[in-house]
């Protein structure tokens, strides 16, 4: 049996957590709060995930030069990289709403890239 | 002729906008917001990190979608705001005197004053760190503002002193964009900063966490070239042959936050010590009557969604003050007492003829406390004793009485917030 | 070629060009710093001393009386900070209390007005945080602060407008003899002159050794300082010094003409000319020392801690004089404390030596007025909104600690000798030098000198010329 301890990144609250394993299989998860804590547990020693966060550059806005960024959903972890490396030259053009997809499909994942301000 | 208001909040942040959307919803008429920057939403527009909004919208936005769903509130309830004006001074008569580039300087009157003005970082000069003062010195802010809201690089090769939240972020900001973070170093034998930010900003991208660590030098005429850190010793004083060199041209600085008072103090708000911020009753008033403050300009908070909660509750209370006069602000309310660990509370007093059915006391510990309880007494009543495994300074704590347990305990001289072994 | 050319436009060369650019001759400065005022005047105790500490009969003496006289009238001239709030020297020690009589003598035989000596209880009425073991002290009525930015920057400025050619970020590297006169070597070519004035400051040394057999040797000699808020501002109302020793006048304890409090320096004698850092025991030595004089100070309050040299030459005096093996050629050179108190008058005495060996003539058109940046704060609400109508700029707050707004950062950009770099606002508007140190205000003071210097991109702004970039690089520009 195998313990892997965590500390819960899903939100501030940051439960430590527990998961039990036997040959690379979840048996038990204890020390969550909420369900985020017991998806995220399960998932962060099988295929752990993150939303990447970035900036890219804006055209023909008044008031900004970047726009942010997020991936729709988390993505790989191994892929945090590739994803930012996708965005590098990317420029998008005003005006930009919350939501529009700056990239599709980022770096193979199928995770659109999306803005998260207005410009 | 100076416009009268409602009220008139200073900040156009996350505190200042929760806190005019709820004044508006309890019923206050003429409201005006007044932002210094360029745009509603404060700090948040530079937060382009996912985390805020699980508590409030139970799901998880970046910084700049939670501040648009405030502002999108101020927009629906067409509440008025001035952008680029800077507040110059204000009377305890609640007279505002504010400047910008269209209406030149110019006073409104207040009902009610909501103060929002957020908080500041402390800057290297607070730190007495010796050496040179090349460029290349940033306070995490700085350099996340640059990074994120123009699209620049303030460094290649980056050391941070201090484990702050915005710290830790920026270590994985800058990771990502290119940067190499060599080292986080924190002056405290603890972070400052939240456990999961060391998760998820410095052990996914393997930056070392340097505790009871400090800069002793820095070096580089005219751009950073290099830091010394060295161990420290239980007064924080360097350790002698603890010195470890690190090559970089970039120092971030996230040393701490200090509410941003200097309006408040001008006008005769009283202040915390250890807060530094006001001295606030359960209806967030300040010793000046109809004077509220909320976010970080009250204490410095690890979490915006609290923020928008405390506003909240400023903004309905101010609401109220305008409307009956509630909370002239000078009844002497029940202490509140900070006790055992606990450093502070807020609010730290209690009038309950005016208190909600319940009621939020937030505060911080003062060193990282194992397997500990969190009491709370009405009077010499235990009302409240919480387990937890760990509380550390770095993550605000609360508390929640209810007025129905203040009621039925007549009249007690305190109410007390501590910690305990059993 | 040029009639004289000034090495260095600190506070000493700026005085000399200025007092210079009265009379018809052709003055070129030279700067290898990217702004004026930016060796030892921008990094001291901003203190016009009374003068009663040089020896008698020294130019050291002389000058700081005359130059002291001088800044009053001055300040109305060039438009810069000053104020006459005199000085205390704290006795802590009953045994010691001859030393202020020594002080006493010494300064009324340098024609210091006014001094007397205070017993402990005037002096706690004047100074109610003097420290409880101040016995007493020596009271100097016509001692004052001074802002040495704004005073450098001011002397440079009108000599610029009085014709004076600044050559900036430009440095001497030899110095021949040639007809008439020499050829200044530098990196941005030779410049042919009659007359060389040394105001080189920590580097007079290396200026003088290129043209004399007889050499001269300056040490480096760093203090260090502590810089409080404002909020501290008020602690003293006067300088407060201790009784000085061997190293110099020793940790002072002064209010700032903008209002914070200053304290400092340490004395210590350096090898390295530029070695402008703090050490740890260099400010905890202040802040000791500063308790033997003045007790409880806020040192939660510090804002920023700095290092300065002082161009302490052997003999322990000015060297002002025309070197003996090199005619032509005029040493401005040692100019540590009380330097730039003394600048007004140095400027005087060294122009005076050049109008008699050259016959020089005045201007008819001398302008002897300048206007500093205008500073929306003492204007009244009326001509405020006037200005702002106008003038939109005056307006936009951009420094929230100071509150320096928009219109003073473009008037410090745009005037003569303007500023380029952050600290160029900074010591011309107060920019960036308030509680936050900068970090609200710096990214949008680049913005503007991006946007108003000429060729000038985000990506050069820096932080005092040279190598001193804030940015490296745009974002994922090395991935």
């Amino acid at each position: 049996m195998e313990k892997r301890e965590l500390t819960c990144i899903q939100c501030p609250m940051g439960c430590a957590i527990t998961v039990e394993m036997e040959n690379g299989e979840v048996v038990n998860i204890s020390g969550y709060t909420c369900n985020r804590g017991k998806i995220y547990a399960g998932k962060e020693v099988t295929n752990p995930t993150r939303t990447v966060t970035s900036s890219v550059r804006v055209t023909g806005s008044a008031a900004e030069q970047m726009v942010s960024v997020k991936t729709k959903t988390d993505i790989p972890k191994d892929k945090v990289f590739a994803c930012v490396k996708a965005l590098k030259g990317v420029t998008v053009q005003a005006p930009v709403r919350i939501g529009d997809v700056v990239v599709h499909d980022v770096a193979g994942t199928g995770v659109d890239v999306v803005a998260t301000r207005n410009a | 002729m100076a416009e009268k208001y409602d009220i008139v909040i200073i900040g156009g942040g996350p505190a200042g906008l929760a806190a005019a959307a709820a004044a508006y919803d309890a019923g206050a008429g003429k409201i005006l917001i007044l932002e210094r920057d360029r745009m509603l939403g404060g700090i948040l527009n530079q937060c382009i990190h996912n985390g805020f909004g699980l508590h409030t919208f139970n799901e998880e936005l970046t910084g700049p979608e939670y501040a648009d769903r405030f502002i999108r509130q101020i927009e629906e309830r067409k509440i008025e705001y001035k952008l680029n004006t800077m507040v110059m001074n204000m009377t305890p008569e609640r007279v505002i005197t504010a400047m910008n580039r269209e209406d030149g300087m110019f006073d409104v009157e207040a009902g009610a004053v909501i103060l929002a003005m957020g908080c500041r970082e402390r800057p290297r000069g607070a730190l007495n760190i010796p050496g040179y003062r090349p460029a290349g010195i940033f306070t995490a802010g700085t350099a996340q503002r640059l990074v994120n809201m123009e699209g620049y690089m303030p460094g290649r090769e980056v050391v941070i002193l201090g484990s702050g939240d915005i710290g830790l972020i920026m270590a994985r900001r800058m990771t990502l964009e290119g940067a190499k973070v060599k080292v986080v170093a924190e002056l405290m034998p603890y972070s400052g900063g939240l456990k999961r930010n060391i998760v998820q900003c410095l052990d996914d991208y393997g930056i070392p966490l340097k505790l009871s660590t400090t800069v002793v030098d820095i070096e580089g005429k005219e751009r950073v070239e290099g830091v010394t850190l060295a161990k420290v010793d239980g007064f924080g004083k360097p350790v002698p042959g603890t010195e470890e060199h690190y090559t970089c041209d970039t120092l971030l600085l996230s040393v701490g936050l200090i509410p941003e008072n200097d309006l408040s103090r001008q006008m005769g708000v009283e202040m915390s010590p250890v807060t530094r911020g006001p001295v606030v009753n359960e209806s967030l008033e300040t010793n000046l009557p109809g004077v509220f403050a909320c976010g970080n300009v009250l204490h410095v908070h690890d979490l915006v969604d609290f923020v928008s909660e405390e506003a909240g509750i400023a903004g309905r209370s101010a609401a109220e003050y305008v409307k009956a006069g509630r909370g002239a602000g000078k009844e002497a309310g029940i202490p509140v007492l900070a006790k055992d660990g606990v450093r502070y509370t807020v609010p730290s007093t209690i009038r309950p003829e005016f208190m909600n059915d319940r009621l939020v006391i937030r505060f911080r510990v003062g060193g990282v406390y194992k397997d500990c309880y969190i009491s709370a007494y009405i009077g010499s009543e235990r009302k409240i004793h919480r387990k937890c495994r760990i509380v550390a300074p770095g993550e605000m704590q609360q508390v929640i009485l209810q007025k129905k347990d203040i009621e039925a305990a007549g009249s007690v001289e305190n109410v007390t917030v501590c910690l305990e072994r059993e | 070629m040029v009639d004289v050319t000034i090495i260095g436009a600190g506070v000493s060369g700026s005085a000399v060009a200025r007092e210079l650019s009265r009379y018809k001759v052709s003055i070129c400065v030279l700067e290898k710093g990217e702004d004026v005022c930016s060796g030892t005047s921008k990094a001291n105790s901003a203190i016009a001393h009374a003068g009663f500490d040089a020896r008698p009969g020294t130019l050291m003496a002389k000058l700081n009386v005359e130059g002291n006289r001088m800044m009053e009238p001055l300040s109305k001239e060039l438009d810069f900070p000053f104020q006459r709030i005199g000085s205390l020297v704290v006795c802590t020690d009953p045994e010691e209390k001859e030393k202020l009589n020594d002080l006493l003598e010494r300064g009324r035989e340098n024609g210091v007005e006014g001094l007397r000596i205070v017993e402990r209880e005037e002096l706690v009425s004047m100074e109610p945080n003097i420290s409880d073991e101040a016995c007493a002290a020596l009271y100097a009525p016509t001692a004052g602060i001074v802002c040495p930015f704004m005073l450098n920057i001011a002397m440079a400025e009108n000599a610029a407008v009085n014709g004076a050619e600044f050559r900036l970020n430009t440095e001497v590297t030899g110095i021949r003899k040639i007809e008439g006169g020499y050829a200044v070597e530098t990196n941005h070519g030779e410049i042919q002159t009659r007359y060389i004035v040394n105001a080189a400051g920590v580097h007079a040394d290396e200026i003088h050794n290129m043209v004399s057999a007889d050499k001269i040797h300056i040490i480096p000699r760093r203090g260090e300082y502590l810089l409080l808020d404002k909020s501290a501002g008020s602690h003293v109302h006067s300088t407060i010094f201790m009784l000085p020793g061997k190293m110099g006048k020793g940790v002072l304890v002064t209010p700032t003409v903008h209002g914070n409090l200053l304290v400092g320096p340490t004395a210590q004698n350096i090898e390295e000319k530029e070695g402008t850092n703090t050490t740890r025991g260099g400010l905890e030595e202040v802040r000791e020392k500063s308790a033997r004089t003045v007790k409880n100070i806020p040192y939660r309050e510090v804002i920023t801690s700095f290092a300065g040299l002082r161009a302490f030459e052997e003999r322990d005096d000015f060297i002002i004089e025309e070197v003996a093996d090199a005619p032509q050629f005029i040493d401005c050179a040692g100019i540590e404390s009380p330097g730039l108190t003394s600048s007004p008058a140095i400027g005087v005495m060294i122009a005076g030596m050049l109008r008699d060996k050259m016959g020089l003539e005045k201007k008819d058109d001398f302008i002897a007025q300048r206007k500093g940046v205008l500073d929306p704060k003492k204007l009244s609400r009326e001509e405020l909104r006037d200005l702002i109508k106008k003038n939109p700029a005056y307006g936009n707050i951009i420094c929230r600690c100071e509150m320096i707004t928009e219109g003073e950062i473009l008037d410090a950009i745009h005037r003569p000798l303007g500023a380029r770099s952050l600290d160029g606002v900074k010591r011309r508007t107060r920019a960036g030098m308030g509680r936050c140190q900068a970090g609200f205000c710096s990214p949008r003071v680049m913005e503007i000198l991006a946007r108003e210097v000429p060729d000038l991109t985000m990506m050069d702004v820096t932080k005092c010329g040279g190598d001193s970039k804030l940015i490296v690089g745009e974002l994922k520009d090395r991935l």
